[in-house]
């Protein structure tokens, strides 16, 4: 479904992605996993169409995926972006339409509405609530909601964990599974390698802008090395 | 105080809240803060009385063509600096008002650093409410609409405006344009207001003022900068029994202001002019029936 080439992306003179070249297929659970500065967020930034790359291809569904945000909404791909990023002084409601911008049917734009309330009820407790005032895990089903609200095939999750009570990162990793459910692909990068291992089908590890292992997320999450890199286990 | 003097200090106070309105546009409801836009003013300034003067146009034509003229240099700026991020696109614009300011300076055509005086005066205070309820009519809409939105969502949050697909770059682009417009109308009436242009009219210092007059009056909302327009240009006046301390006191008044009111004057609100035209006029409509009630009777 989309297929990333040889990505190589520059901030200056820094190498952030060095021949980067993923691939996900439809209605997997794609993780990459890796330390802070690795090169995760820049890898989805460079999908996405915010961060120009140097070099390098990415495809999706067979053609050439355009180099600019807005194009890479439309073609169906959605970012749900670092820090959640919610508009604070729109409601909850304000917020979930704005990710439909591009959209011009109203009913399906009422469907998704339905079934993201059926996914985060919580959101639609507060549906008139200023987003700011939300709390952290709330902020981030927000951003995901609005991520969905966009209809896209392909979700981008950047770090959905970040900053969230243990007990949260749970639900917010059973809604990864369950928005899979809803036949959607994910893209997901995260440093709680172990969560992200678990639900995922499919994983890279990211060392220093370099893929340096991937393989199916069942035998990662067995390695040795891994386990003693990622997931803090002493053999 | 005789009328010719007030309606002097209001012509001027319009002719800045001509600017004041495009740059809120830019600075108030999109975000990005501009110390260049005097050179706009120049633009728009030196096109329209080339237009009167030269070309022989009508002054509502010469109008329309200074500000196409700034239009288009911002357009052609924009291409160039609107990549950029936060300060350094402030720093660019700056840079831009300067130079044009320096061009401006060595074009003999114009008249150079002496000045180009004997335009004709055309600018007078009917026409310069009359361009400023235009003016915040056409604003005023523009930021009720769709694309009001989508100014707002960006100042607010640029990287996740950008991952819900609205196309930063295209409204960053018709917000700087429309401000400059607006900016190269505000050169155009001040031109042909004084009968006199130098570029030393447009300077930073004027591109800051503006800017300030913005912040003053509360960013992301036109009510505040009609406000902050008029007050920040009729306060030099107003402080005229200070004499030679009149700029100090003016600083101080400026300053007390931002700390008492960081947000600004209107701090985003408006004055629902609307609401209170309806009541107004439904008070007027009441009256008139009982009025006709009691013929009646």
């Amino acid at each position: 479904m989309l297929r990333v080439e040889n990505l190589n992306v520059f901030y200056g003179g820094i190498h952030a992605l060095k021949g980067v070249s993923i691939d996900v297929q439809e209605g997997q659970i794609v993780s990459i996993i890796g330390s802070n500065g690795a090169g995760k967020s820049t890898l989805l930034n460079t999908i996405s169409g915010i961060v120009k790359p140097k070099e390098g291809r990415i495809e999706y569904r067979g053609k050439e995926l355009p180099r600019v945000p807005h194009r890479v909404v439309k073609a169906g791909i959605s970012q749900v972006p670092e820090g959640r990023l919610v508009f604070a002084n729109l409601t909850v409601k304000e917020n979930l339409m704005m990710g439909a911008y591009l959209r011009r049917d109203k009913k399906g734009i009422e469907r998704d509405l339905r079934s993201v309330f059926r996914l985060f009820p919580r959101l639609e407790e507060r549906i008139n609530q200023m987003a700011g005032t939300l709390s952290g895990g709330e902020q981030q089903m927000l951003a995901m909601g609005r991520g969905l609200m966009s209809s896209p095939d392909l979700i981008l999750l950047d770090e959905p964990s970040l900053g969230l009570a243990p007990l949260l990162v749970k639900t917010i990793f059973e809604i990864i599974e369950d928005i899979k459910r809803m036949n959607k692909t994910i893209l997901l990068v995260e440093q709680n390698a172990y969560k992200a291992l678990s639900v995922a089908d499919k994983a890279y590890v990211l060392e220093q802008g370099r893929i340096t292992r991937e393989g199916s997320a069942r035998d990662l999450l067995r390695d040795k090395t891994i386990q003693e890199a990622y997931l803090g286990k002493v053999q | 105080m005789d009328w010719f003097y007030i309606k002097g200090i209001l012509i001027l106070s319009g002719i800045n809240l001509m600017a004041v309105l495009g740059l809120s546009l830019l600075t108030g409801f999109t975000g990005l803060f501009s110390f260049g836009h005097a050179g706009f003013m120049a633009i728009g300034a030196y096109v329209t009385a080339m237009g009167t003067v030269k070309l022989g146009l009508p002054f509502a034509a010469a109008l329309l063509l200074g500000a196409a003229g700034a239009a288009l240099a911002s357009f052609f700026i924009g291409r160039i600096t609107l990549n950029l991020k936060g300060d350094y696109f402030c720093i660019a614009t700056l840079g831009f008002g300067e130079a044009i300011r320096l061009i401006l300076d060595n074009v003999q055509y114009f008249g150079g650093a002496r000045g180009w005086p004997n335009l004709p005066r055309s600018t007078n205070f009917t026409i310069v409410v009359i361009l400023n309820i235009i003016g915040i009519i056409i604003l005023a809409n523009l930021i009720n609409s769709r694309h009001g939105r989508n100014f707002k969502a960006i100042r607010e949050e640029e990287l996740a405006s950008q991952t819900i697909g609205i196309n930063v770059f295209r409204y960053k682009m018709t917000a700087l344009m429309i401000s400059a417009a607006y900016a190269g109308v505000a050169g155009g009436l001040l031109g042909h207001y004084l009968g006199f242009l130098q570029p030393k009219m447009f300077q930073f210092i004027k591109s800051t003022e503006l800017t300030i007059t913005v912040i003053f009056g509360g960013l992301g909302s036109i009510s505040g900068s009609v406000i902050g327009a008029l007050v920040l240009t009729s306060l030099p006046e107003l402080l005229r029994t200070f004499a030679i301390w009149r700029l100090v006191v003016y600083g101080a008044a400026v300053v007390f202001i931002m700390i008492s009111r960081p947000q600004g004057l209107m701090g985003g609100y408006e004055i629902p002019v609307g609401k209170i035209f309806k009541k107004l006029f439904s008070r007027f409509a009441y009256g008139k029936k009982q009025a006709v009630g009691g013929g009646k009777q």
